[in-house]
């Protein structure tokens, strides 16, 4: 009982961490609203396509940079995924990241875009970091029966 | 011209001038303007100075005049006088003569005075004296007499009185007393006639004068006026061109650069206009008084001309004058001659009685050296005149034409042998020499003879040496006729009536000597007297041989009674005029002033140069100096962000390095790199944002936020800090406060983040810190304060019994209202009209730490400013906070204030104007903790707590979870009392839900009453429902073993820890079960909108797999069949007619097909559908219930822009919904299209 209950805890305080750090914001909430008993999984499910998603995207965006001549046309579009899907989960951090290098896309600025793909890139996985903890968490909770 | 020049001139001037005074300090200026204040005084001065000396000139000059023109009557009064004592020796003349000769016919005498004007009275003197001598007898016909013929007479009146006064013979004395008072009397009018005329001379001289001084001043007014206007002009054109130069000035900054040489040249050009108007004045300036010079003298000259005419022509009439009376006299001598002489038989007149009677008037003549009467004897009569005289006729020498010789006339031959001769029979004795001289021998008088017998009037001879006295002198010979001849006698007449001759000799030098004596002044002037006959060679008669020309000379005419003769008197000054020290002063007065102005506005235009170029100097200085601020600002910036970036990197491989499997003492290292990381990262922030502030570039966001959920987050940034220093930490929110704001809620948190942090830091083991937020208004109005916390805070009372305050934790704070003392405007905010939806807000943080010093805190607000460098020391950090915070106020149209005071704590205020935001635009809150906001809501609460503001604070954080709060009770008992009415009233409106118990008031004693109360309502609910009983929370700092033990025991239900927030409520609340009890009834909205969407089949189409599966999800949830395509051309497919879709959600940025394009394909492909329809070529039996054929498709969008949404409905799109599905504006677009179904 104790080990649950600590363990609740610990889940409610990382998770408030995760906003209060801005990590995530209200999406986030929805999503886990959107899990029910008819979709136990959805949360994780959704999250991982996330990861698989974004870890394709952040590949391809690395090789369009790395081009003699940079598509910033297909650079913004990778982007635009990338933002779109990391809002969708409210991976807030990662969203801003790319709303930044979005701006270095129109002013068509290769040193500023590697830069922030590899800001992304480090937003992206600190976030994968965060989001497979509080999994973890859960999936602990879970266990434990609570 | 001038002014327009002026005008020109000072723009340039004064901007510049201008410029430099508002570029340089204020001291400055003030400095600068006393300089100039001091300039114009010391002109003023200097004005007055001038005008004062020439006013005081012009007095004295005035004063001269007015000696001189009294002098001038003064001397005339003299003249008079001596003619006065002249006519009056006369008459006693007469008199004694009458006496000597004892003659007693004394009427003829009358014809004889009749043309002296003032010896009209010596007739009547002489009656008065005959008649003494006729006796007493005879008097009265006398005076009948005196009546009948002398009407005329003005004094008659008096002369009655006065003659009969004279009866008395002996009395001689008395008559010429009265006589000298009349004639006084008359000498007195023509005296004051001169005087008159005198004064009028004066008036005129000084009428000039006056003019002249009254020009010169008016002269000096208007050049101090314009000297004054020169001086004020520039001020006046500083004053008002001031704003606007200042204005041009600002607008210049920016391209200094490339105006700086406009600028330079029009300066140059205003300097030379300068001094071209400095050397024009300088040059008027000497003319000026070159011009005083030339007018002063000019003045002067013709006033030394003036008063030598007047002297020259006063002397020669007063020469003539004398030698008139004396000629006059002359000719009553011949009359007397001619009465007594001839006019008797035998003569009454002999050499003897002559000489006598000559002799003793001789000082009526004074100018006569001798008399002497010659007898006209015709040759025949000669040898009869000889014998009869016994001597014979005398011849005179040859060349000798003197009257007087001192030769012996025995010794001259006889005369020879003639027409007629003249020869001297009497004389005066002292030219007893000449008798039996012929007069007609010598050639001079032989002429002078002839013509004065046949003018019958006095003639004069040439001048010509006399003897005796070696003076020049004229003789006057009168003719003697035996007849009385008629005035229109012929010369014929007059040369036969002829008997003699009578010569007076004339010494003009010491004639004109002698009046000279009698003159003041004499030795002002030099005189001369000729005789100008001929007008080619003029005799010299009187005046000194060595003649200076000394420039003036005056010639008056003589008139000697001679028609024949002409004299002159030719006066001129004994010395040259001397130096004019008036005009020179004047003069060199008005050429020191101009001199003295040119040298101080020259100063003053070099001094004006210098400071431009000084000026200009500096503001070169001054932006080299800018723009390396900027530059620094700007490598700040940059420099930070470099940095970030790849910290940014380190920090997240730490995190992740730690999540992978590391031993204890490797997750130690590596948590201390994290921290350390971390640090160094907001203190980059901080120097980020500093930099950022100072270049300009930070520029705040206008969204809504929920204020209250921000100062949540702060709250539980700081909740393990203030937890572990045991620390109070609370927030208060007023009510009156929106639940949403517009505004920048990263920098508004940042703020309060600081000072929270700050306080934080600074406050040890005790006490609290307490966050307040207001509406500046509530704090405007002190008086009608509604809020329970500000009012508590603001009258700040020690609780006596307890040793503690009313604060929130018991220990005293510093009167917060000071903090905000300095703030101009706490309202302003809502002031106008049209700034209604502004909001202005006061947020307090108060803490009971150690306080400022008072002598650190004005540099509270600098940067990288701690009140003590021990600080640094002892609790770390920048410095930085608190400037950053003031910037970030100043930006959002605050202010920021503090008081503090050492021991006691401090409390940082501020305000930011923030706007109004409509509670619908963020419902992040309610969906945030939506559901089980909704569950708690309408429940009924009791606080017990002792402290009223902790007790406020906690009942504020109850009500944002829609918890009423029924009651606060201070103390246990009274929540005992309160409970257990409750609870023997069970009515289920006013049933307590929960009770929340701070742990200060708990109390650790089990007996308590509280305690027993609460252990029999459990003990009752075993056999009652559950539900019914209240739930006690207990509110601690931290989460101690007691509490636990507590909890375990059943007493508490759960365990609150401070600081007190939202979500810590919740968590709470939610962990007891069964306290949300209408968890199932609540949310309304997720079953209708279930009920719209149940089993709708909807396509989603996103090429973004997260994106589509999270849509799916979400419709999912709502009972809809999704089903999901990944492009536009896809959808096309899907959707082409007929399909059995009922809607569609479209993202509009897809590669290739765009969700605008798809959509404007579909509805072409549902136009062609339903035109086939129509046609009867497609069956519409299949779908009969969906004619028209229309799906709908909404747009789903992340950036929700107006433009957008229009764009969507032209595209044929019938609504849009965000991106992340919000339920009701999911449920609204929604509900258009399947409300029916």
């Amino acid at each position: 009982m104790d080990g649950v209950a600590q363990l609740k805890k610990r889940l409610a305080d990382y998770t408030t961490s995760l906003y209060d750090e801005g990590y995530l914001d209200d999406q986030f909430v929805q999503l886990q609203q959107l899990q029910d008993e008819s979709n136990p999984e959805f949360v994780v499910e959704v999250v991982s396509l996330f990861f698989q998603d974004s870890q394709r995207l952040l590949s391809e965006l690395a090789k369009a940079l790395e081009q003699q001549s940079v598509d910033f046309r297909k650079v913004d579009a990778y982007v635009h995924q990338l933002k779109g899907s990391s809002s969708s989960i409210g991976a807030q951090r990662v969203q801003r990241a790319c709303i930044s290098f979005r701006n270095y896309c129109d002013d068509q600025n290769i040193e500023g875009c590697l830069k922030c793909l590899q800001q992304l890139k480090n937003e992206y996985s600190l976030m994968k970091n965060k989001l497979e903890t509080l999994f973890k968490l859960e999936q602990q909770l879970l266990e434990a029966g609570g | 011209m001038s002014l327009n020049c002026k005008h020109s001139g000072s723009n340039s001037k004064f901007s510049s001038s201008l410029k430099l005074k508002k570029a340089k300090e204020p001291l400055h200026e003030s400095d600068r303007v006393w300089k100039w204040r001091t300039l114009l005084l010391f002109l003023c001065l200097l004005g007055a100075a001038i005008i004062g000396f020439i006013w005081v000139f012009s007095g004295l000059n005035d004063g001269t005049s007015k000696d001189e023109t009294l002098n001038l009557p003064q001397d005339k009064d003299r003249g008079l006088l001596e003619h006065f004592n002249v006519s009056k020796g006369q008459f006693h003349d007469s008199a004694s003569l009458f006496q000597g000769s004892d003659q007693k016919k004394s009427l003829q005498c009358e014809k004889n005075v009749r043309d002296e004007m003032l010896l009209i009275n010596v007739a009547c003197a002489m009656k008065v004296i005959c008649s003494e001598k006729q006796g007493f007898a005879s008097q009265h016909g006398m005076i009948a007499d005196n009546v009948e013929f002398r009407d005329q007479c003005p004094v008659r009146e008096e002369d009655v009185p006065r003659k009969r006064g004279l009866y008395l013979p002996e009395d001689k004395s008395l008559p010429s007393a009265s006589w000298s008072m009349s004639t006084a009397a008359s000498g007195d009018q023509s005296c004051q006639k001169y005087v008159l005329q005198r004064k009028a001379f004066g008036a005129r001289v000084k009428e000039q004068c006056q003019s002249f001084s009254f020009c010169s001043v008016n002269a000096c007014w208007w050049i101090f006026l314009g000297v004054v206007l020169s001086c004020l002009m520039p001020c006046l054109c500083q004053k008002v061109l001031g704003n606007e130069k200042w204005k041009l000035f600002q607008q210049q900054l920016p391209p200094l650069q490339r105006q700086q040489q406009p600028v330079r040249s029009s300066s140059k050009s205003t300097g030379n206009w300068r001094l071209n108007f400095l050397i024009g004045f300088l040059i008027a300036g000497v003319l000026f008084s070159g011009f005083l010079y030339w007018y002063i003298s000019t003045v002067d000259v013709s006033k030394r001309k003036d008063m030598l005419a007047n002297m020259c022509d006063e002397r020669a009439r007063m020469l003539q004058d004398q030698f008139n009376v004396s000629m006059n006299h002359v000719h009553a001598l011949a009359i007397l001659v001619s009465t007594f002489h001839h006019g008797k038989e035998p003569s009454a007149i002999d050499q003897k009685t002559f000489g006598g009677y000559t002799e003793r008037t001789a000082f009526e003549r004074p100018l006569t050296s001798g008399v002497a009467y010659a007898l006209r004897v015709l040759h025949a009569d000669r040898e009869e005149f000889e014998k009869k005289h016994g001597w014979t006729i005398k011849k005179m020498e040859t060349e000798d034409q003197s009257l007087i010789q001192d030769c012996d006339p025995e010794n001259l031959d006889p005369s020879p042998p003639q027409d007629e001769y003249a020869p001297v029979i009497f004389s005066q004795e002292t030219v007893s020499h000449i008798v039996s001289i012929d007069m007609m021998s010598g050639k001079e008088d032989r002429e002078n003879i002839l013509r004065a017998r046949a003018s019958g009037k006095g003639v004069l001879t040439t001048p010509f040496n006399l003897l005796k006295s070696n003076h020049l002198g004229v003789v006057l010979t009168f003719a003697v006729y035996s007849t009385h001849l008629p005035p229109d006698a012929t010369p014929e007449q007059r040369i036969n009536a002829t008997v003699g001759y009578l010569g007076a000799s004339y010494d003009v030098p010491s004639l004109v000597e002698k009046l000279l004596h009698q003159l003041a002044s004499k030795q002002i002037i030099v005189v001369h007297v000729y005789d100008t006959t001929n007008k080619n060679e003029p005799i010299k008669m009187y005046g000194p041989d060595d003649v200076i020309d000394t420039g003036l000379l005056h010639i008056s005419t003589l008139e000697f009674g001679d028609p024949a003769r002409k004299h002159e008197m030719r006066c001129r000054f004994k010395q040259k005029p001397t130096l004019n020290w008036t005009a020179i002063m004047a003069s060199g007065g008005a050429l020191i002033i101009t001199f003295l102005l040119f040298h101080i506005f020259n100063a003053a235009r070099l001094r004006i140069a210098k400071v431009e170029h000084d000026y200009r100097v500096m503001m070169e200085l001054k932006h080299r100096a800018e723009a390396a601020d900027v530059a620094k600002s700007q490598f700040l910036a940059t420099v930070s962000h470099e940095i970030r970036t790849p910290m940014n990197g380190v920090l997240g491989m730490l995190q992740m390095l730690m999540d992978t499997g590391l031993n204890a003492n490797q997750l130690d290292f590596a948590e201390t790199a994290l921290v350390s990381g971390k640090d160094l990262i907001s203190l980059i922030n901080e120097v980020l944002d500093q930099a950022k502030i100072e270049s300009g570039r930070l520029e705040l966001e206008a969204v809504p936020f929920d204020l209250r959920a921000v100062l949540d987050k702060v709250l539980s940034l700081f909740s393990g800090k203030s937890r572990k220093k045991g620390i109070e930490l609370a927030v208060y929110v007023s009510d009156q406060i929106p639940a949403v704001v517009v505004g920048d809620p990263g920098r508004f948190r940042q703020i309060i983040t600081n000072l929270v942090g700050n306080s934080i830091k600074f406050t040890d083991y005790k006490g609290h810190i307490f966050v307040s937020v207001h509406l500046a208004e509530e704090v405007r109005h002190p008086s009608a304060l509604e809020d329970e916390v500000l009012k508590q805070s603001l009258t700040f009372v020690p609780n006596s019994s307890k040793n503690s305050y009313n604060t929130l934790s018991g220990f005293p704070v510093v009167d917060r209202r000071k903090s905000w003392k300095n703030f101009r405007n706490l309202s302003s905010g809502t002031d106008l009209p049209e700034e209604y939806e502004n909001i202005k807000l006061l947020v307090t943080v108060e803490d009971t730490g150690v306080g400022i010093p008072q002598d650190k805190q004005n540099r509270i607000f600098m940067p990288f400013m701690q009140a003590d460098s021990s600080t640094s020391r002892t609790y770390g950090g920048t410095g930085i906070g608190l400037s950053i915070s003031k910037r970030l106020v100043d930006l959002m149209g605050g202010e920021i204030g503090f008081v503090s005071e050492p021991g006691t704590g401090s409390t940082f205020s501020f305000t930011a104007v923030l706007k109004k935001g409509e509670t619908s635009s963020l419902d992040t809150m309610q969906q945030y903790y939506d559901p089980a906001v909704s569950d708690f809501r309408g429940l009924r609460a009791l606080v017990v707590d002792d402290r009223s503001i902790r007790a406020e604070v906690t009942r504020y954080h109850l009500q944002r979870l829609g918890i009423i709060v029924d009651g606060i009770a201070f103390s246990m008992e009274s929540a005992c009392a309160y409970l257990s009415s409750c609870a023997s009233n069970p009515s289920e409106s006013s049933k307590i839900s929960m009770v929340l118990v701070d742990k200060d008031v708990w109390g650790m004693d089990s007996s308590h009453p509280f305690h027993l109360l609460l252990k029999e309502l459990r003990q009752n609910s075993r056999t009652e429902v559950p539900e019914s009983l209240p739930k006690i929370f207990l509110i601690s700092t931290s989460i101690t073993p007691e509490c636990n033990e507590l909890k375990s025991a059943g007493l508490v239900d759960n365990v609150l820890t401070k600081p007190l927030r939202l979500s810590v409520l919740i968590f709470c609340f939610q962990e007891v079960p069964r306290i949300g009890k209408k968890r199932q009834a609540s949310g309304g909205k997720p079953p209708i909108l279930g009920v719209l969407l149940r089993n709708k089949r909807i396509l989603v189409v996103d090429d973004n797999l997260v994106n589509r599966r999270v849509a799916e999800g979400a419709l999912k949830k709502y009972g809809a069949i999704v089903t999901c395509v990944d492009s536009g051309k896809a959808a096309l497919a899907m959707l082409k007619p007929p399909h059995n879709f009922d809607a569609c959600f479209m993202d509009l940025q897809m590669p290739e097909m765009d969700g605008f394009d798809a959509t404007h394909r579909i509805r072409s492909l549902e136009r062609e559908f339903n035109e086939r329809i129509e046609s009867g070529e497609a069956s519409s039996e299949m779908f009969s219930n969906v004619t028209p054929w229309h799906t709908p498709i909404f747009a789903m969008t992340a950036d929700v822009i107006q433009a957008n949404k229009e764009e969507c409905m032209k595209s044929g799109m019938d609504d849009y919904v965000s991106k992340p599905f919000e339920q009701e504006q999911l449920y609204s677009a929604v509900a258009r299209f399947f409300a029916s179904g």
